[in-house]
């Protein structure tokens, strides 16, 4: 069996590290050394001791309640618990004894005499802390009668008042209140680790139990989030994962990174032989620390779920049904496509999407088949619908395209900026980190035309929300770094230390021009000029001052603008280069840092080093005996304009959707139907699958080994968990489309390539399998400079040398509301899809949001005679579709916002082609729209789903 | 791509080096055109403009002048 050995140790060691002064103390004999504030507790599970404890585990602050933990401490009075107990210099303590052997037993007898006894068929059997302490303290009979409890359904020959039954509401868990033993730490966990603060100890005494939400709740209807803390955190079968109590206790267990969003969760990926039972985010995952949300530790389901393709499938042209062929039948007639058309077409004529949700070495792959094979430069990922702005704007002003800090940064935070992002929805364990660093007293400021949860929700409240209107970042960026300037609140040592300073004196005369004044924006951004004022001091004056930001920032035509503007305003107050502050782009696809690291950019090789540069050319043209193209290649919007004008006839897309994700559908549709190839390898027919000849099936991030990047530059292995139902991990499957048009690659393992990926990639020159192995995870750059990675970026200088300020003049955007499209449309996900939701839409997610809905203010959808629930058509120059209407303030007049995660909905029919100006990153936060009433679904909705409907068929195998 | 969104979009770009302070604006279109077009966009933008142009910001009609002839 191929289980991956631990090398850390996974004791739970009772309660939280702590960072101090060392201090020495003594127990059962032992000298032991431990920082200061640690408990006696974790002191003596260092030196090996494990004390008998239920309160207390170490994801949370000690609570100190059932007192099975009890030590004797020379010269103290009592029996003090252990978990809650400091440790102090010399301090002598006694974890067995007499005295505490009663004590521990007589609290486990009490426990027990109101715990159904049915541990056999127990689902948490061999998984329950209870059991393990009543073993612990050699409990042998329970002298109390089962007296008044909580087990009994009935008690003679009535119903038992206290008995309440169990709460399956969540699909992912159930809730068994007979089994609790109130020892909270399910409540604690949803408040410390996950800042939900859904559950309650209602009652006191005998009476307390644990509640989800108000009176009339279940969990599903509480507030719960469905993170899935508590039940990690529970000690019992009270909380407990449904898949564990279907399939029983895993026996084997596999570290591995989610697939889901770019925070990048560790997990164990627990199994009985090549079942999956249970995903435990795993507690050294350097990203996560131990917690996970809905989506990566629940919604995995849909690794085998039955719309699955498990066997190649071609067709001649899209209006015939699929043929199911041999993987040689449909690499040949691919291969022997692609040739044709390149003969025909010429060398440019061809191309490839890489996947952000696939892994390195297989975008790496892919890459390299459209610059070895291909020969042309013609690659490129949906980064280029979300992050690819942020890769132009750090890199002019920083020199590297990627985020300055760790997310463990934020815990040393004072101010942070939440711009054009929703963590608590899209990256949901940093999201979790910074509540619990804001509930410690830091700073919020949060930039979004909505309302997002942070803005105000339990025990976190926003300093200051200011709500632009959508399309105005550059300006209400300008306009903070106007009151800086000009308030004399800039860091001029910083800046003359690091950043060049003639470049600062041009721009700080910019930024002081009263244009620039909030009080001159406002009319334009429809921020209070005071507002504005007040953050831009908090975040100049408050301490470490960090920015994170998401695709709010960049998917506008000055996304690239708004992001330089963001590094403008790190520079100009000196937060960049030591923990706590920097600027953090949080990424949406798990793999989105990682496919523009490997040279998925249709301009730049591996690295993010310019294809007009003969000397990286020549790297890989050594590597490869191939010549590059030292042209640019064409990015997907150019694609597509290429396929209408006939000239582009050809593409491979590993695992992207681009006919839902990408913008103005009815032009990519139309792309893809003028293409003579159209070759979709994915897990599913998604929507581009409509419009391809080729299909080849892919495998699951459990059916592969790998890497993945997250948004912190982290390199995290990804491990092969079960045996590919399809047959062949994805780079198999690149490679094997390679050498059917005579590439002759050889990789036998994934580690193959990334050694291939450190020989030519400088930030990568030291990452080997055995380095993450070792490490767990390796931040890049590693390198010789760096041998173990790099947390911290630009620490002394930045990575272009001089930081550069550049001048960030707004620009109105050419989507404009008027009398015809008098309303903005933004666009966002939420928390428990996906993307375009392929894979969560599978899932048992979908109890959550089964549905995208249009968010309108009140007043709006008064004037339109729309009540909440009402179908409603929405219409933009581009396109129109319908989708039901939610009635919320959360958006301002005039604004209107809905995700895209139901293809039904199809909402970019409505987006249009606008783009950044650098990067092309179309403009999804901007479209001018109508909203009216409406029936049902637009004759563009049910042709289209027609139309798909036909392209899946599938022909009956002979 | 239609003219119009090839117009659309090369403005754009002259519009950001334009905001930007020194005198070297039509380099760094060129120089920003000549990095991230692809040929054939670049070789459209040379017949568009030597069929009229129109519609096109000036600064983009000289940095075409300058960017590298396209490949092919
Ligand atoms: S699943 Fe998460 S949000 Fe829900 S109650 Fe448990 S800890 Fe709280
Ligand atoms: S549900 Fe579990 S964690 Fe919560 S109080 Fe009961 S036993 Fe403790
Ligand atoms: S989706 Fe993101 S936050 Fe959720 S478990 Fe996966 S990586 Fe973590
Ligand atoms: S573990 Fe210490 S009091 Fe419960």
């Amino acid at each position: 069996m191929k289980d991956f050995i631990i090398p850390w140790n996974d004791t739970d060691m009772g309660t939280p590290a702590k960072t101090g002064a060392p201090v020495t103390l003594t127990i059962d004999g032992f000298e032991v050394t431990v920082p200061e504030g640690t408990s006696v507790m974790r002191a003596a599970s260092e030196a090996g001791i494990q004390v008998p404890k239920l309160c207390a585990t170490d994801s949370l602050e000690a609570f100190g309640s059932c007192r099975l933990c009890v030590v004797e401490i020379e010269g103290r009075r009592g029996t003090p618990s252990s978990c809650t107990t400091p440790v102090t210099e010399g301090m002598v303590v006694r974890t067995q004894s007499k005295k505490v052997q009663k004590i521990r037993r007589g609290v486990m007898e009490l426990y027990i005499s109101d715990h159904p006894l049915d541990c056999l068929t127990c689902a948490a059997n061999g998984d329950c802390e209870l059991q393990d302490m009543a073993g612990a303290v050699g409990l042998r009979d329970v002298r109390y009668a089962a007296g008044e409890n909580h087990f009994e359904v009935r008690q003679n020959g009535e119903e038992n008042p206290r008995y309440i039954a169990k709460d399956t509401s969540n699909p992912y868990f159930a809730y068994d209140p007979s089994k609790c033993i109130v020892c909270s730490r399910c409540v604690r966990a949803c408040e410390e680790v996950q800042g939900t603060f859904a559950l309650t100890i209602e009652g006191r005494g005998f009476d307390s139990r644990v509640s989800p939400g108000a009176a009339d709740d279940d969990f599903l209807t509480s507030d719960c989030v469905s993170c899935g803390a508590c039940v990690q955190a529970c000690p019992t079968g009270t909380l407990q994962e449904k898949s564990v109590i279907e399939l029983g206790t895993p026996s084997r267990s596999v570290v591995t990174t989610c697939a889901y969003c770019g925070v990048g969760c560790s997990f164990k990926a627990e199994l009985n032989g090549d079942e999956l039972v249970r995903m435990v985010p795993w507690k050294h995952g350097k990203a996560n620390r131990g917690h996970s949300c809905v989506k990566g530790r629940f919604a995995w389901g849909y690794a085998h779920h039955q719309d699955r393709i498990l066997n190649p499938m071609i067709r001649d042209s899209i209006d015939q049904p699929w043929r199911e062929v041999s993987w040689d039948e449909a690499l040949g007639f691919a291969a022997a496509r692609l040739k044709g058309i390149q003969e025909k077409h010429g060398r440019r004529s061809l191309g490839v999407i890489t996947s952000s949700r696939c892994t390195n070495e297989e975008t790496f792959l892919v890459q390299k088949l459209a610059r070895a094979v291909f020969l042309n430069n013609n690659t490129d990922t949906c980064a280029r619908v979300c992050h690819s702005p942020t890769g132009y704007g750090l890199g002019q002003t920083f020199g590297t395209s990627a985020g300055t800090q760790d997310f463990d940064s934020v815990e040393h935070t004072d101010v942070v900026i939440v711009m054009g992002a929703n963590p608590t929805d899209a990256h949901p364990v940093f999201g979790s980190r910074l509540k619990k660093r804001l509930r410690e007293g830091a700073k919020l400021i949060v930039i979004d035309p909505r309302r997002i949860d942070l803005v105000k929700s339990s025990h976190v409240e926003a300093a200051h929300h200011l709500p632009l209107k959508p399309g105005t970042n550059v300006a209400v960026i300008t306009a903070m770094a106007h009151v800086i300037v000009t308030e004399g609140l800039a860091d001029e040592a910083f800046i003359r230390d690091r950043c060049d300073w003639n470049e600062y004196a041009e721009y700080a005369e910019f930024v002081a021009d009263p244009r620039h004044s909030p009080e001159a924006t406002e009319a334009l951004t429809g921020v209070p000029a005071e507002a504005l004022r007040a953050a831009a001091r908090t975040f100049a004056t408050g301490g470490n001052g960090a920015i994170y930001y998401g695709l709010g920032v960049t998917e506008h035509s000055q996304g690239s603008t708004t992001v330089m503007g963001i590094a403008n305003l790190a520079m100009l107050t000196g937060n960049i280069g030591r923990p706590g502050v920097g600027v953090n782009p949080l990424r949406g696809q798990n793999n989105v840092q990682g496919s523009c690291d490997m040279g998925s950019f249709p301009h730049e090789l591996p690295g993010y080093r310019h294809v007009k540069n003969a000397d990286v050319r020549e790297v890989f043209e050594r590597a490869w005996g191939v010549e590059i193209d030292p042209e640019p290649g064409l990015r997907i919007p150019n694609m597509l304009d290429a396929a209408v004008d006939g000239t582009f006839k050809g593409l491979y897309v590993q695992g992207e959707d681009i006919l839902q994700s990408d913008p103005d559908t009815r032009h990519v549709a139309a792309g893809l139907a003028a293409m003579e190839c159209v070759i979709v390898h994915d897990l599913f027919l998604n929507e581009t699958a409509n419009y391809a000849h080729v299909f080849l099936p892919g495998s699951t991030f459990l059916e592969k080994d790998g890497t993945f990047t997250n948004a912190e530059r982290r390199i995290n292995m990804v491990r092969e968990v079960m045996k590919p139902l399809n047959g062949y991990a994805d780079w198999e499957v690149t490679q094997a489309l390679a050498n059917a048009m005579g590439a002759n690659w050889t990789y036998s393992h994934p580690r193959e390539i990334m050694a291939e990926i450190a020989a030519t990639t400088p930030s990568f020159a030291g990452v080997t399998y055995d380095l993450i192995t070792e490490k767990g995870s390796v931040q890049w750059p590693c390198n010789e400079a760096h041998p173990e990675g790099t947390p911290l970026m630009h620490v002394d200088e930045f990575m272009r040398g001089k930081g550069r300020f550049i001048v960030t003049e707004y620009v109105a955007t050419d989507e404009k509301t008027g009398p015809r499209f008098p309303l903005l449309l933004t666009t966002g996900r939420i928390l428990s899809q996906y993307n375009v939701g392929a894979q969560t839409r599978r899932t048992d997610n979908n109890v959550w949001h089964d549905e995208d809905m249009l968010e309108i203010h009140p007043h709006d959808a008064e004037q339109r005679g729309v009540k909440d629930g009402d179908w409603v058509k929405l219409a933009s120059r581009s396109g129109e579709t319908a989708l039901r209407a939610r009635i919320t303030e959360r958006v301002s007049p005039g604004v209107v916002y809905t995700t895209f995660h139901h293809p039904d909905t199809q909402a970019n029919v409505v987006t249009t082609d606008y783009s950044d100006w650098a990067t092309n990153c179309p403009e999804y936060k901007v479209t001018a729209v109508q909203v009216m009433p409406s029936n049902g679904p637009t004759d563009w909705q049910e042709h289209y789903n027609e139309l798909a409907a036909r392209s899946r068929r599938i022909e009956a195998a002979e | 791509m239609s003219p119009d969104k090839m117009v659309h979009m090369a403005n754009q770009i002259a519009t950001f080096f334009k905001s930007q302070p020194g005198d070297e604006a039509a380099d760094r279109v060129a120089a920003h055109l000549s990095d991230f077009w692809e040929p054939r966009m670049r070789r459209q933008l040379l017949d568009f403009i030597a069929a009229d142009g129109a519609g096109l910001d000036p600064l983009v009609i000289e940095a075409a002048k300058r960017m590298n002839a396209p490949a092919d």
